[in-house]
């Protein structure tokens, strides 16, 4: 088995111009009325997330009541775009959020090692979307791409992709923290969206270093290279570690420079999170009456 | 409208501007000899900022004479490890009044508060705080491990692109090692050397050791004619550091000329493209052009040139120009009228030689001087655009075949102050930065200072170094 894919092409990236373009971008000032359409907008874009080992029942519920109303009482506050949990939650999760526009995706394919037999991740897939997943959040098998058989991780992609067919929307995810250089991510991104990936995913934020700013710059311009070469839109969603409006705000800044405005909207990016929607409403409520409100006066979830 | 269109940011800082300034002799203001004063305008809407002195022959030769005093009375006896305190304080004080500084230089020059809060106001206070470290340890800049003398009485004139920064390049070297000083601006953009000398006097420096005298190039030409002027460190357009140099033959005074340029920067196909094309918009477009070791010249491989053009053309559009208040400008006003001019003419003249001219679309302010973000395809070596300097956002794109190709191609320039290598081959970069004339090459990255770093020119660039080690020997006695 040829190790590389022959039909990618490799593209060079450099991280001194990379970062300092990174940085710059962190530097634009968002204010007044965009700073409201980013709050909205990261909202809008969230995939509200809890992927904890003693995930239950009741805090999934609590978790898909916040999903869809994250202020009651304010109107004006939009839903969050889905809800992100482990597989054998997907059912509580679709019950609970019957009715509404959130969707639920859930983590699958031996999240978040992913170093599971292809027929097990194949199974978990199969298993999140009876149970009424809308999205499927993948991980990649890195101990695979590092050691060269970019093959494998490529058909493993495609496998999922079949199995997700017209009832799932895939999101890969690269676990860029875990891949050594912007150079490997780009690499990873490039295979990914290659291989059918809807939406192409920074991390499982299980590991120490999750999205960055100019890991989600490398890539957007992955992206944008994909559609500049085939025409087709594919989305980026960043999580881990996403904690701060300030944050949340700076991804919306690249998106918009690198891919343009067109993918600023929840089918095209999304940020997976679990505490950065109370400082979005904390900043909203700033903005609406000059003062900051106490953290008790936040539901938490 | 974009549904995330970025509302206006301006910087709220409201730096003091006095309506008149005098001129900085002997530690305290004076009124030029000829109660003549120029006024300053702010760039980007053409209204008045303050009256300026122009400094006559007579006022020189004050400022000259104070310098001399000082440097006779306190400067030269002081033990260096005194002066490095008073240049450390110089240092703290600029930071300390960073942001004021940073709007007094994008009111009176134009250039975006972004680049003077980033850029130009903290490198300026980090050459301070660098050359501070150097005075005591003179001996160990020289080759021959002796402890050097300084030179006296030094005449700086520096230009509008970098107006405190420039200062700072020149001032900071000169008093670590033992100089005293007579320091001239540009004439569009006086304030922040202005406000510099009122940093310096509440910084308690002896008086004379630094003056500022402002005024057009009769100002300038007095104080490199002055006999008792020991070096003159020049940093403008090649034009006039010709004059100066004439001047100065046979007399003895030691010079250093850092002048324009006409830098390539060199593409080759297998670059990483997305960070090549960050690095020519750098290059080109930092400080609206306005820079001598400005990447004006593209040299692209010619199986990369259309994919470099089309990611190029697309990258421009998301410029933002504007009011250089704005955190969120990326160019600003273009310096003065003139300037703005002199970039037309050579537009123009580019449009006539047959080039092919791709602009940055966007409604340019009513008010001040703007030009958006240009570049031309289709230019031969002979026009006018790949020779001259521009020194405006204005880019020449040509392409080469071969690395030798390319080698020969950026050598083909009487200028030599800069140069940029992309590719993603080590070794190809190492070999091609070492077959460049010019005095700084910098690999897959463009526009990096640093005060530890040395920087100067070849050929009609100038010569002499500044910043670093090096910068230390254009101010001691060999």
């Amino acid at each position: 088995m040829l190790a590389t894919h022959p039909l990618i092409p490799y593209v060079a990236v450099d991280a001194v111009m990379l970062e300092a373009r990174a940085a710059s971008l962190a530097k634009r000032s968002i204010k007044t009325t965009t700073k409201r359409a980013g709050i909205d907008l990261a909202i809008r874009c969230m995939d509200l997330t809890t992927l904890e080992g003693r995930d239950s029942e009741g805090k999934v519920r609590s978790l898909c009541a916040k999903a869809m109303t994250p202020r009651p009482g304010w109107p004006g506050v939009p839903s969050v775009a889905a809800v992100c949990v482990y597989p054998n939650l997907v059912a509580i999760a679709k019950d609970a959020l019957l009715g509404s526009t959130v969707k639920v995706a859930s983590v699958a394919t031996s999240f978040p090692s992913g170093l599971a037999d292809l027929s097990i991740k194949l199974a978990d897939t199969e298993q999140a979307i009876s149970a009424g997943a809308d999205e499927i959040d993948m991980v990649i098998d890195r101990g695979a791409f590092l050691s060269g058989y970019e093959r494998k991780v490529f058909d493993e992609i495609v496998a999922v992709k079949a199995v997700c067919g017209d009832r799932a929307h895939l999101k890969v995810i690269l676990e860029t923290g875990e891949l050594g250089s912007y150079e490997n991510t780009r690499r990873a991104s490039d295979l990914a969206l290659e291989a059918g990936a809807d939406t192409i995913k920074t991390s499982t934020g299980k590991v120490g270093t999750n999205a960055t700013v100019p890991t989600a710059l490398v890539m957007c311009e992955a992206i944008r290279d994909f559609a500049r070469r085939t025409g087709e839109r594919r989305g980026l969603k960043v999580a881990g570690g996403v904690k701060t409006t300030k944050q949340a705000l700076t991804y919306l800044v690249i998106v918009n420079e690198t891919l343009g405005p067109q993918w600023l909207d929840p089918d095209l990016f999304r940020i997976g999170a679990s505490t950065l929607l109370d400082d979005l409403l904390m900043q909203l409520e700033k903005l609406d009456t000059g003062n900051y409100a106490g953290v008790d006066y936040i539901p938490k979830d | 409208m974009a549904i995330f269109e970025y509302a206006a940011a301006p910087e709220s800082v409201r730096p003091k501007i006095r309506e008149q300034y005098g001129l900085f002799i002997d530690g305290g203001w004076a009124a030029p000899e000829g109660a003549e004063y120029f006024s300053t305008i702010n760039p980007a809407n053409e209204e008045h900022l303050a009256q300026v002195a122009q400094a006559t022959a007579a006022d020189v030769d004050a400022a000259v004479r104070a310098a001399r005093k000082a440097y006779d009375k306190y400067w030269r006896k002081m033990k260096p490890a005194d002066r490095a305190k008073y240049v450390y304080r110089i240092a703290r004080a600029i930071t300390e009044r960073a942001r004021e500084l940073a709007v007094l230089e994008t009111l009176d020059g134009g250039k975006p508060i972004k680049e003077s809060r980033d850029f130009d106001i903290p490198t300026a206070a980090a050459h301070f705080q660098y050359y501070a470290g150097w005075a005591d340890k003179l001996e160990w800049a020289m080759r021959a491990g002796q402890a050097p003398d300084p030179l006296g009485v030094c005449g700086q004139i520096v230009p509008w692109n970098f107006p405190l920064l420039m200062a700072a390049w020149k001032l900071a070297p000169a008093l670590a090692c033992g100089n005293t000083v007579v320091l001239k601006p540009a004439e569009t953009t006086p304030l922040t050397a202005l406000a510099l000398a009122q940093i310096i006097r509440e910084c308690d420096l002896p008086p004379g050791v630094v003056n500022v005298v402002t005024g057009d190039g009769r100002t300038g030409a007095a104080l490199v004619e002055h006999p008792d002027v020991d070096k003159i460190a020049f940093t403008g357009s090649t034009e006039v550091g010709k004059i100066i140099a004439r001047s100065l033959a046979g007399t003895g005074k030691r010079l250093t000329l850092e002048l324009g340029g006409k830098a390539a920067n060199i593409v080759f196909a297998d670059a990483p493209m997305d960070q090549a094309i960050e690095g020519i918009v750098n290059g080109i477009y930092f400080n609206q052009g306005h820079v001598c070791c400005a990447g004006s010249r593209l040299l692209v491989e010619e199986r990369a040139h259309e994919e470099v053009i089309v990611r190029l053309t697309e990258r421009i559009q998301t410029l933002r120009l504007g009011d250089p208040m704005d955190k969120n400008t990326d160019i600003g006003a273009i310096n003065s009228r003139e300037q703005l001019d002199r970039i037309k003419e050579l537009v123009g003249s580019g449009i006539d030689q047959g080039a092919t001219l791709v602009q940055q679309q966007c409604e340019l302010p009513g008010k001040g001087f703007f030009f958006p973000a240009s570049f031309f395809t289709n230019v031969q070596t002979s026009h006018r655009i790949a020779r001259e300097e521009i020194f405006g956002p204005v880019l020449a794109v040509m392409t080469f075949r071969t690395a030798d190709e390319a080698i020969e191609k950026a050598n083909n320039t009487p200028y030599g102050l800069s140069a940029g290598i992309w590719t993603d081959k080590g070794s190809k970069n190492m070999w091609v930065a070492g077959q460049l004339r010019a005095g700084v090459v910098w690999c897959n990255t463009f526009n990096q200072f640093d005060p530890t770093s040395p920087f100067g020119g070849f050929r009609e660039s100038g010569f002499g170094r500044e910043g670093g080690v090096h910068g230390l020997r254009e101010y001691l006695a060999h």
